[in-house]
C-alpha cells in the first residue's frame, strides 16, 4: 500500500444528509465525519467541548450540530461553539475525491493521545 | 446512416478551400516550412470540435487537422439531447457543425471508425478497421461513458443508458409502444430523460438513492418543491431508493426490483446516474491518468505532444461534467497549441471553472450555482414565496457571494453567478441582494423597506384576505403595534403568512423603534408560533418538513434542533399513517431508541407491562446484564429495570436478546408514554378497591408507543392511600369503591406540581376512554416539549374539561383519534433495528489501528 496524506474512510454514501458516523482510533480519540443537509462534510473530534458529548449523536441543521446531551451548537467548520458558549473542538481536515471520504492522516493520527 | 459500419469524408486541402493557401503561404514560407504539423483529434464531439474551431480562429493554416469521431455522424450539441427527447427539437437543429464545415476548413473526419489505440514512440493511431493515422500533434476528447450500477440484470436489452443519439432513438422506439419507464438516477440528466419520456406518454417513475432529488445542485428545500412538481405531473418519484436488481424475461427487461423490496413495472430502463471520463485510451498509451486524464494549465498531458480537454481530463484535481468549462478549456488549449516556437510569452491558460446548472424541463424553473453547504461564517438569506411556489437562497460568506439556489423564479440566475464569478464585495447590496439585480442595483435606496413604502395605498399586501397596504397602515395607526395585533385586527399575514415580511416592513415604516415583539415564535427560524404552525399543518395539510417550510416562510434552509422535532412530531399528531418519520429530526435518545448517558454509552429500559415481571424476563435481563458487561442495573422511579453502560454498537444484539424473552422498547427515551405505576390494588391488597394493577396493564397495552409533545406518565392506584402516586403523574387513577377518581396534570420534577382532578366515573372501560380522549387532548393542542403540568396552568382546566366534556360525543371523538393514530405507532422499534433496520445508526463507519496506519 502507498504511503499518503489522506486516509480513505470510504465512499460519501456510508452517511445519509444530516447525519454523520463514528470512526474510532485506537488509542486516540474518536472522530465523527458529519454529512450536511446540502452535502457538506465536515469531520470532528467526537467530544464536545463543553462535557466531552458524541457530537456524532447531535442534530445537524445548516453547517451546525447541536451536542445530544446539552444542545451546545458546535460549528462543523471550525469546531467551535456557536453563540454565549466558549470552547473549540479539534477539527480534522477532510476532503471529498471521486466520491470518497480522506481524512488527514497526520490529523487522525495526532489525535492519539500522547 | 447507423449500419455498424464506419463511414469517412475525406476533404483534402487541394480543393483551395476558402481561407487556407494564401495564409499558410505567408506564415510558412515553403523554403522552412513546406508540410504542416498534422493534428489528430480523438473525439468529434463538444470539446473536440471546440477546440478545433478555437485552433482555426487563431491559426487556420498550422494544422492537418483530422478528427475521428466514434459515433457515425457529424458533430453536434450533446446537452440538446434532452429537448430532442422531449420533442421540441429534431437533430438538424441540434448539429454545431455541418458536413460542410469540415470541407470548408479542410479536416478529414473519420466517423464510426473508433481509436482503439496509441502509439506514443511512433506517434500514430490505430483505428477498430485497421487504419494507421501518424499525428504531430494529438488531442484527446474522448468525453466521459455513463455510469453503469453493478446490479443483476443491467445487461438485458431494455436497459439503456443517457448519452448519445443512439441512446435517444432507444428512448423513443420504447415511447411509441408506450408502457412504463423506470429511470434510475434523479440528477440532472435522469430527470430530463424521465420528463421526455413522460411527454411521449409513458408511466414514469425515478428511482433516486439519495433522500434529495439533484443533491447535489439542490438543497433539501428545492429538492422538495422539485419533487412536488414532478409528482404533480404524474411522474412517480422514489427517493431513498436503492435499486437491487433488474428484473427481466425472455431477455427483455420487465421491472426493477429494490433493496427494500418495491418493485416497479419497466418496458424500458435508463441509467442516468452518473458518468466516468472515458480515459481507457489514455491509460493504455502510459499518460497520467487518476480520475481523469491529469492535464496542466495549456491542457497538455503528460506526454508534450498530447493535449486533452472536456469531460476526460483531470485539472487542478477537478474533473467537470458540464459544458461550460469546455469553451474556457479550449481557448487555453488554443492559445497554447498556436503559440509560435520560441515565443516568449506564455499564455494565461485555464484557471478552473465555477459552473452552474438548470434543469432542462420546460416549466420547472430552476438554477444553481457555487457552494451552498453554509456552515461556520456563512451567512444564508433565504426568501420563499409559497403562493408562487418560489424559493431562493444565497450563501454569502466574507462579504462575498458563494452560493446560490434558486426554484420558481431563476431571472436573476444569471446576475448571481456573474457575482460568484467576479467575487465582488457584496456589502453595499447585501440588505437587498435577495431581491433580486433590478432591485438591488436601481432602488430607489438599498433599504428594503423602501421598496414596501414606495407601494400605493390600495396596493394588496395580504392575498389571502385581500387586505391592502392602507388597510394595514391603518390598522398600525390604530394601535396594532405588534405583528400579532396586525395579524387580529385586519387578518394580514394571519392566514398563510407569505406576506409576513410586508407587514414586518409596514410596521417598522409606520412606527420605527416602537414595533412591539410578536407572540413566542416557535424557534428564531419562523415568525409563527407553535399554535398556529399547528393550525396551518392542518389547514394546508402540509405533510412533510420542508414543505411546512416552504408554506410557511422558514427564514433558516433547514431549520434548527428545536424546530425540526418539534415539526416532525407535528406532523405524525396530524396525520398518523401518512407521513414520515423523520429519523434525522430527532433528538438522539428518540433516534436510538435508548438513553445516552453522560459518556455516550446508553442505557436500555426493556417494557415490564404495568410494572409486572416474570423469572423468565429477569432471568434475559440478568443474561444482558453479564452478556454485556452493564456496569450497572436499577429500579427505575416508574417500576422498571435500567442496564447502564451498552454501547451504541452493541445495542440491537441486547434488543435482540430482549425480544427473544417477550420483552419490548420501553420507550424511556422518548417524548411519549413512558410508564404505568401501579400498586397490587384489590388482588393482593386488604385495603384495595378495585384491581388497580390490571386496570395499569390494560392502560400501558393501550398507550404504549405513543408518541407525545413531551414524555408522559401514568399510574394507578388501588385505594386513596395512593402508593402508586397517581396524583404527581400526567393521567392518575385512584381507586374507590365507587369507581375511579381521573387526576390529570402532575408532576414530580423541579416544579412539584399535584394533579387536577378531572372527573369520577364507574367503569374500568370509562377511564380507559377518558384517558385515551385526554391524551389524544394534549397531544393535540399542548406545545412541543411542553409537560401537561404547564400545558393545563397555560391554557386552565376548564379549557380542557371543555374539550373534553361539553360535547356529549366528544370523549368518543378524542378517544377513537387516539386508538387510530396508535394502529401506526405499536411496532417495537427494538424488533426492526435488531433485524437491521438503521444499522448505519449503530455501527463505526471503520476502525483505525495505529499500527495500521504506521505501516500503511
Amino acid at each position: 500500500m502507498m504511503v499518503g496524506d489522506w486516509l480513505d474512510i470510504g465512499p460519501v454514501d456510508q452517511i445519509a444528509p444530516g447525519t454523520a458516523r463514528t470512526l474510532p482510533v485506537v488509542g486516540g480519540e474518536e472522530i465523527a465525519v458529519f454529512r450536511t443537509q446540502h452535502g457538506g462534510f465536515h469531520a470532528l473530534v467526537n467530544k464536545c467541548p463543553h462535557k466531552q458529548g458524541p457530537l456524532s449523536q447531535g442534530i445537524v441543521h445548516g453547517g451546525v450540530v447541536t451536542c445530544p446531551l446539552h444542545n451546545w451548537n458546535i460549528s462543523l467548520k471550525t469546531g467551535e461553539a456557536q453563540g454565549e458558549d466558549k470552547g473549540c473542538v479539534p477539527v480534522i481536515p477532510l476532503k471529498v475525491d471521486a466520491g470518497r471520504i480522506y481524512l488527514l492522516r497526520a490529523a487522525v493520527l495526532g489525535q492519539r493521545a500522547a | 446512416m447507423r449500419s455498424g459500419g464506419f463511414f469517412v469524408f475525406t476533404h483534402l486541402p487541394e480543393g483551395n478551400p476558402v481561407n487556407a493557401p494564401t495564409t499558410v503561404l505567408e506564415k510558412h514560407p515553403p523554403a522552412t516550412a513546406p508540410v504542416r504539423e498534422r493534428l489528430v483529434v480523438i473525439g468529434n464531439g463538444m470539446a473536440g470540435c471546440r477546440a478545433v474551431e478555437e485552433i482555426l480562429a487563431r491559426d487556420c493554416g498550422r494544422f492537418d487537422v483530422t478528427i475521428f469521431g466514434a459515433e457515425p455522424r457529424v458533430n453536434y450539441n450533446r446537452i440538446m439531447l434532452s429537448p430532442v427527447l422531449a420533442g421540441e427539437k429534431a437533430f438538424e437543429d441540434i448539429v454545431i457543425n455541418g458536413a460542410d464545415w469540415y470541407a470548408d476548413n479542410a479536416i478529414t473526419l473519420v466517423s464510426g471508425d473508433p481509436v482503439v489505440s496509441i502509439d506514443r514512440e511512433t506517434r500514430t493511431l490505430t483505428t477498430r478497421s485497421g487504419r494507421v493515422e501518424p499525428y504531430d500533434r494529438l488531442l484527446i476528447a474522448t468525453g466521459s461513458d455513463p455510469f453503469i450500477i453493478p446490479v443483476p440484470g443491467r445487461d438485458l436489452d431494455g436497459v439503456v443508458t443517457f448519452r448519445d443519439l443512439d441512446d435517444v432513438d432507444r428512448m423513443l422506439a420504447a415511447a411509441d409502444k408506450g408502457g412504463s419507464a423506470v429511470v434510475i438516477g434523479g440528477g440532472l440528466l435522469g430527470l430530463e430523460a424521465a420528463h421526455g419520456l413522460a411527454l411521449r406518454g409513458m408511466k414514469v417513475t425515478v428511482v433516486h438513492l439519495m433522500p434529495t432529488l439533484m443533491e447535489r445542485q439542490l438543497d433539501e428545500a428545492a429538492g422538495f418543491l422539485l419533487k412536488s412538481e414532478l409528482e404533480r405531473r404524474g411522474q412517480t418519484i422514489v427517493t431513498g431508493g436503492d435499486t437491487a436488481e433488474i428484473t427481466g424475461a425472455n431477455g427483455h427487461v420487465t421491472g426493477v426490483k429494490l433493496k427494500d423490496g418495491r418493485t416497479f413495472d419497466a418496458d424500458i430502463v435508463v441509467m442516468a446516474v452518473g458518468i466516468r471520463p472515458a480515459t481507457g485510451l489514455a491509460r493504455a498509451a502510459g499518460l497520467a491518468v487518476e480520475r481523469g486524464i491529469v492535464v496542466d494549465d495549456h491542457m497538455v498531458t503528460s506526454d508534450p505532444a498530447i493535449m486533452a480537454v472536456g469531460e476526460c481530463v483531470q485539472h487542478r484535481g477537478q474533473c467537470y461534467g458540464l459544458v461550460a468549462p469546455l469553451w474556457d478549456m479550449c481557448r487555453a488549449l488554443a492559445d497554447n497549441a498556436c503559440r509560435d516556437e520560441g515565443a516568449c510569452e506564455q499564455p494565461t491558460g485555464y484557471a478552473g471553472s465555477v459552473t452552474s446548472t438548470k434543469l432542462k424541463v420546460s416549466g420547472i424553473d430552476l438554477f444553481s450555482a457555487g457552494d451552498f453547504s453554509g456552515g461556520d461564517g456563512a451567512e444564508d438569506i433565504v426568501m420563499r414565496d409559497a403562493s408562487r411556489g418560489i424559493y431562493k437562497r444565497v450563501v454569502v460568506r466574507d462579504n462575498k457571494l458563494v452560493g446560490a439556489v434558486l426554484y420558481g423564479d431563476t431571472a436573476d440566475g444569471s446576475w448571481y453567478f456573474d457575482l460568484l464569478k467576479k467575487g465582488e464585495d457584496i456589502s453595499p447590496i447585501r440588505e437587498a441582494l435577495i431581491f433580486g439585480q433590478a432591485f438591488a442595483n436601481g432602488g430607489p435606496s438599498l433599504d428594503p423597506n423602501a421598496a414596501v413604502a414606495a407601494l400605493s395605498d390600495d396596493a394588496e399586501i395580504c392575498g389571502c384576505n385581500g387586505v391592502s397596504k392602507g388597510q394595514v397602515v391603518a390598522s398600525i395607526k390604530g394601535g396594532a403595534c405588534s405583528l400579532d395585533a396586525v395579524r387580529s385586527t385586519c387578518k394580514a399575514s394571519a392566514s398563510c403568512g407569505s406576506c409576513t415580511g410586508l407587514v414586518e416592513s409596514l410596521l417598522a415604516i409606520t412606527l420605527g423603534d416602537e414595533v412591539q415583539s410578536g407572540p413566542k415564535t416557535l424557534c428564531k427560524c419562523t415568525s409563527f408560533g407553535h399554535d398556529d404552525v399547528r393550525r396551518l399543518i392542518l389547514e394546508k395539510e402540509l405533510k412533510a418538513i420542508p414543505q411546512v417550510m416552504q408554506e410557511l416562510h422558514w427564514k433558516t434552509p433547514d431549520g434548527c434542533a428545536s424546530c425540526r422535532p418539534a415539526l416532525n412530531y407535528y406532523l405524525l399528531c396530524a396525520w398518523p399513517g401518512q407521513v414520515e418519520d423523520d429519523q434525522k429530526s430527532r433528538f438522539v435518545n428518540e433516534r436510538m431508541h435508548a438513553n445516552i448517558q453522560k459518556d455516550g454509552t446508553y442505557s436500555v429500559v426493556p417494557r415490564m407491562w404495568g410494572g409486572l415481571t416474570n423469572p423468565r424476563e429477569l432471568r434475559a435481563i440478568a443474561d444482558v446484564v453479564e452478556k454485556y458487561n452493564a456496569p450497572m442495573v436499577k429500579v427505575t422511579g416508574g417500576q422498571r429495570l435500567d442496564i447502564f453502560g451498552i454501547k451504541k454498537e452493541d445495542l440491537p444484539a441486547v434488543w435482540a436478546d430482549l425480544n427473544a424473552a417477550g420483552m419490548v422498547s420501553g420507550h424511556a427515551y422518548g417524548k411519549s408514554l413512558r410508564t404505568v405505576k401501579t400498586c397490587v390494588g384489590s388482588e393482593w391488597c386488604r385495603f384495595g378497591t378495585q384491581d388497580s394493577t390490571g386496570l395499569g396493564v390494560k392502560l400501558e397495552r393501550m398507550t404504549w408507543g405513543s408518541w407525545m409533545p413531551h414524555k408522559f406518565k401514568i399510574a394507578v392506584s388501588g385505594c386513596p392511600r395512593n402508593c402508586a402516586e397517581a396524583t404527581i403523574k400526567d393521567f392518575g387513577v385512584v381507586c374507590i369503591d365507587s369507581g375511579y377518581e381521573l387526576h390529570v396534570g402532575g408532576n414530580g420534577g423541579i416544579k412539584v406540581r399535584a394533579t387536577d382532578l378531572l372527573c369520577k366515573v364507574a367503569t374500568e372501560a370509562e377511564a380507559m376512554d377518558v384517558c385515551a380522549a385526554f391524551i389524544q387532548l394534549y397531544r393535540e393542542q399542548a406545545h412541543y416539549l411542553e409537560r401537561t403540568a404547564p400545558w393545563i396552568e397555560r391554557v386552565g382546566l376548564d379549557h380542557v374539561k371543555a374539550g373534553l366534556f361539553d360535547d356529549h360525543d366528544s370523549v368518543t371523538r378524542l378517544a377513537a383519534r387516539f386508538r387510530h393514530s396508535q394502529l401506526f405507532c405499536q411496532d417495537d422499534p427494538w424488533a426492526a433495528r435488531a433485524a437491521g433496520a438503521h444499522a448505519d445508526l449503530h455501527q463505526h463507519l471503520a476502525e483505525v489501528r495505529p499500527l495500521q496506519m504506521e505501516n500503511a
